[in-house]
């Protein structure tokens, strides 16, 4: 019983120990090591910031590796699908990683700073007084790295249940496989986050969508942790559209008691309820708002505190620091690791308390 | 005189840091004295973590 316990702690540790050392290697390919002068020391400083900037990004290209000094790229290009006076699909190729201007149909975009924008055909791109950008941007649709990773996790996360429902079928009670893994944590979902903050009445509306964005979540966070370099949760834009979700699906699904506490708060004296009102109106846009905060600023925070860490490497360039900076992400990978799961938990409890306090009954 | 914005994340990051420290605190203290209501002590202590880290970043950002 002990002996595969340990097996496996080994095993996600030599994973981790992986990743950690391929973050490493790709950081290490953008910044190609000189001997140390004042000039290059402030250089590398930008470059590392440039490149964790980048990282957050969301990109129109999937590159798993990139070799600056001599121009290559490793990954594929994605579609590109602007709507700019009728449809327009072309590959991200075009764009040759921003260095050219694509054409297409007569019109010319180029890719500056991570965004498109229409140009002429030299591909210039103007400024105003303050330095904003004054170049048009076209309605952008593109399939991003963002939306490729999610379209994977999509169809992972539909095989994964749909083995786990099958296997209920087939067997009666028990799960194989995979499954054996997935029913804890569904069970975990249902009895420890839905029932005790929606109730027993009314839970099971709920629990397909609380199922959905918990799994959701976790796995995304999971896989920002890999190599592949993906940061959909820490994308502000994907967490809005999460939490715009749970805020449409509270507001729809409120029964008559959850609106007489926001407009005519009951049990306090009737001047209380008139300063009471906005307040508690406000107070329904600020709960999704803050999931929304919480679940981008934790995996941004967490992807660039980590990737800080392993550029110390690279600024200190001695045996002490190296070690230490390995041994701080190596620590730090786990941490998130952690992060990962909780964030999906908070989410979801979060959630799942909003719509039990849209459903309350009267008391 | 302008106060750098640094100074108010400093200050913010005490304030939140405070905050969590002192929930965490007191959850381990009720969870020594009531071993068997841990599961729910958890819970509660991650909710009202996870609000002062939601109004922490808020003000980050703000910063």
């Amino acid at each position: 019983m002990q002996k595969p316990f340990i097996v496996k702690i080994l095993f996600v540790v030599v994973v981790l120990l992986g990743f950690t050392t391929a973050y490493a290697q790709d950081v290490e390919e953008n910044l190609q090591t000189h001997e140390l002068t004042e000039q290059e020391d402030s250089d590398k400083k930008s470059k590392i910031q440039e490149y964790i900037n980048h990282h957050l990004l969301d990109s129109y290209d999937f590159t798993f590796f990139s070799d600056e000094e001599a121009g290559k790229y490793y990954g594929f290009p994605l579609p590109v699908i602007l709507f700019d006076d009728g449809l327009k699909v072309f590959s991200s190729s075009k764009f040759n990683h921003g260095e050219t201007v694509a054409e297409v149909d007569g019109n010319h975009y180029k890719l500056y700073h991570s965004k498109i924008y229409e140009t002429n055909a030299a591909g210039d791109i103007n400024y105003d007084e303050e330095g904003h950008v004054t170049n048009d941007k076209p309605l952008d649709f593109s399939i991003t790295k963002n939306v490729v990773t999610m379209f994977l996790v999509s169809i992972l996360m539909f095989f994964l249940f749909r083995t786990l429902a099958k296997s209920y079928k087939k067997n009666r009670s028990i799960p194989k496989g995979v499954g054996r893994f997935l029913e804890p944590l569904v069970l975990f979902v249902r009895d420890e986050i839905a029932i005790p903050n929606i109730g027993e009445k009314k839970y099971k509306k709920y629990m397909s969508f609380l199922l959905t964005i918990f799994f959701f979540i976790w796995f995304l966070n999971l896989l920002g942790m890999t190599p592949l370099g993906v940061n959909v949760t820490g994308n502000i834009a994907v967490t809005f559209g999460l939490a715009l979700i749970t805020f449409l699906i509270t507001t729809f699904t409120a029964n008559k008691n959850y609106w007489a506490h926001i407009f005519w708060m009951p049990g306090v004296p009737k001047l209380m309820r008139i300063v009471l009102a906005p307040i508690e109106l406000l107070g329904m846009f600020i709960k999704p708002f803050s999931l929304m905060i919480r679940l981008y600023a934790n995996m941004t925070a967490g992807h660039v505190v980590l990737m800080s860490i392993i550029a110390l490497m690279f600024i200190f360039k001695s045996w002490l620091g190296s070690s230490l900076s390995f041994g701080l992400a190596f620590g730090l990978a786990i941490l998130e690791l952690l992060v990962a799961a909780l964030q999906a938990y908070i989410f979801t409890m979060l959630s799942a308390l909003y719509f039990g306090m849209a459903n309350e009954e009267s008391h | 005189m302008e106060i750098p914005t640094i100074v108010g994340a400093g200050l913010i990051v005490i304030g939140a840091g405070l905050g969590i420290g002192r929930i965490g605190g007191q959850a381990m203290e009720a969870i020594a004295r009531q071993p068997e209501a841990s599961g729910k002590i958890q819970t509660a202590m991650l909710i009202a973590a996870a609000l002062i880290e939601g109004i922490g970043f808020a003000a980050l950002f703000a910063a």
